[in-house]
């Protein structure tokens, strides 16, 4: 289970990951914690696909998960809404903890687990249907069939996904398939938003679409920071320097199970990073 | 790029108490979701519990009736009688219809797979054929069985004969033998098909060389798939090639334009599958329910081996294409 | 253009072909092969029509005469009367219901198949509806003389089901006389057309991106809800194209029909009685009539008819699934 063994090569060492230590993440000393995870490992079958994660992500903030392909990211990033479920095969070990409740217990409410945590994928993915049902869907299958609330609540979650002023004409009659792509990620964002998560998941969330409105996903993102804990993973370094309070690097291991190296705020992980590992992946010496 | 910042996020996230424990909230729909999990459950131990229940009916009823004298012997040398005319008649029809439909669906399907052209004046002509596909298989086969009586046995004149019936299921089987020949060609990767070219091979040498050769899995449990449609079919065959009992045959006559000649199309040839609809139709003799047993266990029988056999010998021979 | 041999391209790049070679054998060999299917569709309408028509050319009886509901075919029996409301009736009625009773069935299995089973579940169930699929319509006829007609009559098996809930009110209906009836055909039709109705459906179910369950799944919903709320809906004209098939499929089928469905050529009066399709008078008909006569013009006129039905069904399937391709 640990990894110790492994590693006897200098090029790849193994990095003892401190415990999440208040100070570093969160000057206030009143830090709210949303997520933690301890000793998160996640195994397919009996393929170890990330080994020993943990960490603490805070309310209100965005943790950006960086590195290579492989590394296990977006593994680890589905813990969070139990999505590895899915998966066959897929076994999680370690606690996974949101707001103090461990969402790995038996008898937890996946369904309201994920209602609370929400996910956006990287390829926008609406549903053949038109923008109005599309965003009402989530609340729909909730029991909310009021048509005045969930008028509002589209409307709402429209106007927070910075989608509202382009579709609010043709909300019944536009199926969400015939939008751009950049306007159909803020689509499934705002489909997102109406579950009224507290946590919002993005994989990879603009990497499908052109610069222009990948700057307007991230411009969305630091306003949803006001209101939500985000947690995003990301292959573009600038993007997770540009938006994130914290990062996360995680890398490949030899056994290709991927492993957090190293964990703290934003600024001085790009500036001071404390592992060489990280230091290299960030100058663009490998991945 | 305005956006609604502060006053659209007024009353989010909040610091108020979440909803304490995540068990029990949409309780309704998980419920729901499990029923409807069970009831889906139940639709496929239906359809394995009814094929179950058909195939040992039928194992239970035809027990004392099938047996080599039951196969081989006449209806009329004893009591029960026996089936061989008739069982000579399924196989003779199946073998007479496969020779003329496996080639005409073969190269049918080479024609859709390789040559055929969406697009441009020969796009509508493959939309046609198309189309032709998709109608004649919609047709009612006793629909198809009356043309085959129009034409070969009134227009013709050939009157009730093996070889109007084996071009009447012909013309009814074309499509689907077409259809399966053209998936297997389809199934052949374009890059065989381009390497073969860019060594300097004409079209057609290369479908002949290359292109067929792959896809043998395919066509032969194509041909083996269409053969259980064939072995079975009575309703093309009522008005085609008769209803008659045939007493006896005399398998020492080669002939094959005597109509008393087992070997010869041009007699009709009653099916097991018509005998079956001819005796509980008729109802006559003590022994007809066993007898009707018999054949449709026989039949059952085929098509459990014609099935089973399909996918086996794709298997093997597919394994034996790519693992060699 | 004609093809030439490997050998005459290497020893030249322009060689001219000889006049034999400019037909390319092949090429039109397989065209041939496939347009075949052209010229069978044209013969089979061509035929089938001018038979159909005669009882209106030659034996010149109006149309109107074949929508009323009186069949009296044979001159000596009295005047003639060539309606075949009847048998347009019974086909729509046994059909419906057949599709009544499928449709549910089928589509859940193919649900089964498609979002529920896992791989060992479905290797068993996918073989076993073929083997449904080759089921020839005679034996599921006799199945339908041998076990059902008998059981629905009261005759063997009927009180055990009687005293379920549901199925005991449909099969305690009173009027079962012989067993032989509408409800017999409709029964037997909907295990015929199951298998049709399921691999199309799985097939549409099939084609619906993996992302969007994913999606779906994602904002916290049950897997039932999925399927209900967004599988469904989204698969619903290739769930529609497969309804359309199995009912071609239904009223096409004479045997079977034939076999257990009572054959009594009046309008169906109740699900516990005789009646007669299309399809059933057909075949109970055409071997007794001779030729030319207006009793045999009329079954030309209801194969016709069936005709006009299939071919209709296969535009409609088109239209379904251009309005498919189109969203």
């Amino acid at each position: 289970m640990t990894a110790n063994a492994i590693y006897s090569e200098p090029l790849i060492r193994r990095v003892e990951v401190a415990a999440p230590r208040a100070q570093e993440i969160a000057p206030a000393a009143t830090a709210e914690i949303k997520i933690s995870t301890e000793h998160v490992s996640i195994r397919y079958g009996t393929k170890v696909a990330v080994r020993d994660v943990s960490l603490t992500v805070e309310a209100r903030s965005i943790l950006a998960l960086i590195g290579p392909s492989g590394s296990g990211k977006s593994t680890f990033l589905r813990c969070f809404n139990r999505m590895n479920d899915l998966i066959p095969g897929a076994s999680v070990t370690g606690d996974v903890c949101l707001d103090g409740e461990n969402v790995t217990d038996a008898d937890v409410s996946v369904v309201e687990l994920r209602r609370r945590v929400g996910m956006v994928f990287q390829r926008p993915n609406p549903f053949p249907m038109s923008i109005y049902e599309n965003v009402a869907y989530g609340p729909r299958r909730r029991g909310k069939n009021d048509k005045r609330k969930l008028d509002e609540l589209v409307e709402t979650s429209l106007k927070r996904a910075a989608l509202w002023d382009e579709v609010k004409d043709d909300l019944r009659r536009k199926s969400g398939l015939a939008l751009s792509g950049g306007q159909q990620q803020r689509l499934c964002i705002a489909r997102v938003l109406a579950t009224e998560p507290d946590v919002i998941l993005m994989d990879e969330p603009a990497s499908a679409l052109d610069p222009v409105s990948t700057l307007r996903i991230e411009e969305l993102m630091r306003e949803l920071r006001e209101a939500y804990t985000i947690v995003i993973v990301t292959h573009n370094m600038q993007q997770a320097a540009r938006v994130s309070d914290v990062t996360a690097f995680f890398t490949m291991a030899e056994d290709r199970a991927g492993y957090l190296v190293e964990v703290g705020p934003t600024g001085r992980i790009f500036t001071r990073p404390n592992e060489r590992l990280t230091e290299d992946y960030i100058s663009g010496r490998f991945g | 790029m305005t956006s609604t910042t502060g006053r659209a996020f007024a009353g989010a996230g909040s610091p108020a108490p979440k909803p304490s424990l995540k068990r029990r909230s949409s309780r309704g729909s998980i419920l729901a979701d499990k029923a409807a999990t069970v009831v889906l459950w139940g639709t496929g131990a239906f359809v394995l519990l009814l094929l179950g229940a058909i195939i040992l009916h039928f194992a239970v009823a035809a027990w004392g009736v099938v047996s080599p004298s039951f196969l081989f012997s006449d209806p009329s040398d004893s009591a029960l009688g026996g089936i061989l005319p008739i069982l000579w008649n399924s196989i003779y029809m199946l073998v007479l219809t496969m020779v003329i439909a496996v080639p005409i669906g073969i190269l049918g399907g080479i024609y859709m797979s390789e040559y055929a052209r969406d697009t441009g004046p020969l796009g509508y002509v493959t939309a046609a054929i198309r189309f032709a596909e998709e109608s004649i298989s919609s047709v009612p086969s006793i629909v198809v069985g009356l043309f085959g009586l129009i034409l070969f046995v009134d227009t013709w004149h050939w009157g009730f004969s093996a070889l109007g019936g084996a071009l009447a299921l012909t013309l009814f089987n074309l499509p689907l033998m077409t259809r399966l020949a053209e998936q297997a060609l389809r199934a052949v990767p374009a890059g065989e098909r381009s390497a073969s070219l860019a060594l300097g091979a004409t079209k057609w040498q290369t479908i002949r060389h290359v292109v067929v050769p792959l896809a043998i899995p395919g066509l032969v449990t194509g041909v083996i798939l269409t053969a259980g449609r064939v072995f079975g079919e009575a309703a093309v065959l009522l008005f085609t090639s008769g209803i008659g009992t045939p007493a006896h045959y005399n398998f020492g006559n080669f002939s094959l334009t005597d109509p008393s000649s087992p070997w010869s199309p041009f007699r009709s040839a009653t099916t097991m599958s018509v005998y079956i609809y001819k005796l509980q139709s008729e109802g006559l003799g003590a022994y007809v329910n066993q007898i009707v047993d018999g054949c449709a266990a026989i039949l059952i029988s085929m098509v459990l081996i014609f099935n089973l056999g399909a996918r086996l010998v794709g298997r093997v021979l597919t394994r034996r294409m790519t693992a060699a | 253009m004609a093809q030439l041999t490997g050998a005459q391209q290497a020893s030249g790049l322009r060689t001219r072909p000889g006049p034999l070679k400019r037909i390319d054998v092949p090429q039109v060999a397989v065209f041939l092969a496939a347009a075949s299917m052209i010229l069978i569709v044209v013969l089979l309408l061509a035929f089938i029509a001018r038979q159909g028509i005669q009882l209106f050319v030659a034996d010149h009886v109006p149309v109107t005469q074949i929508f009323s509901p009186t069949w009296q075919p044979d001159p000596g029996s009295g005047p003639t009367s060539f309606g075949i409301l009847p048998f347009i009736a019974g086909t729509l009625f046994v059909t419906g219901v057949a599709l009544l009773i499928s449709t549910p069935l089928s589509v859940g299995l193919a649900l089964f198949l498609s979002e529920i089973a896992p791989k060992w579940a479905r290797s068993v169930v996918q073989p076993a509806l073929e083997i449904f699929v080759g089921i020839p319509s005679v034996v599921w006829g006799w199945l339908g003389i041998t076990i059902l007609v008998p059981f629905l009559s009261g005759t063997f098996g009927h009180k055990i089901v009687v005293s379920l809930p549901i199925l005991g009110q449909v099969f305690s209906m009173p009027g079962f006389l012989t067993g032989f009836s509408w409800l017999a055909g409709s029964l037997v039709l909907s295990i015929m057309i199951l298998p049709t109705i399921t691999s199309v459906a799985y097939d549409s179910f099939r084609a619906v991106p993996q992302e969007l369950r994913t999606g779906s799944l994602a904002l916290g919903t049950t897997r039932w809800q999925t399927i209900r709320h967004l599988l469904l809906p989204s698969a619903m004209s290739g769930v529609l194209t497969a309804v359309v098939l199995g009912m071609t499929r239904a009223a096409g089928e004479a045997l079977a029909v034939q076999m257990v469905i009572g054959n009594s050529p009046s309008m169906p009066a109740a699900i516990t009685q005789p009646v007669t399709t299309l399809t059933s008078q057909i075949t109970l008909d055409m071997g007794n009539t001779v030729f030319g006569e207006p009793w045999q013009d009329a079954l030309w006129t209801m194969s016709l008819v069936l005709l006009v039905i299939s071919v209709a069904s296969v535009v409609m399937v088109r239209m379904l699934n251009k309005r498919r391709m189109g969203s």
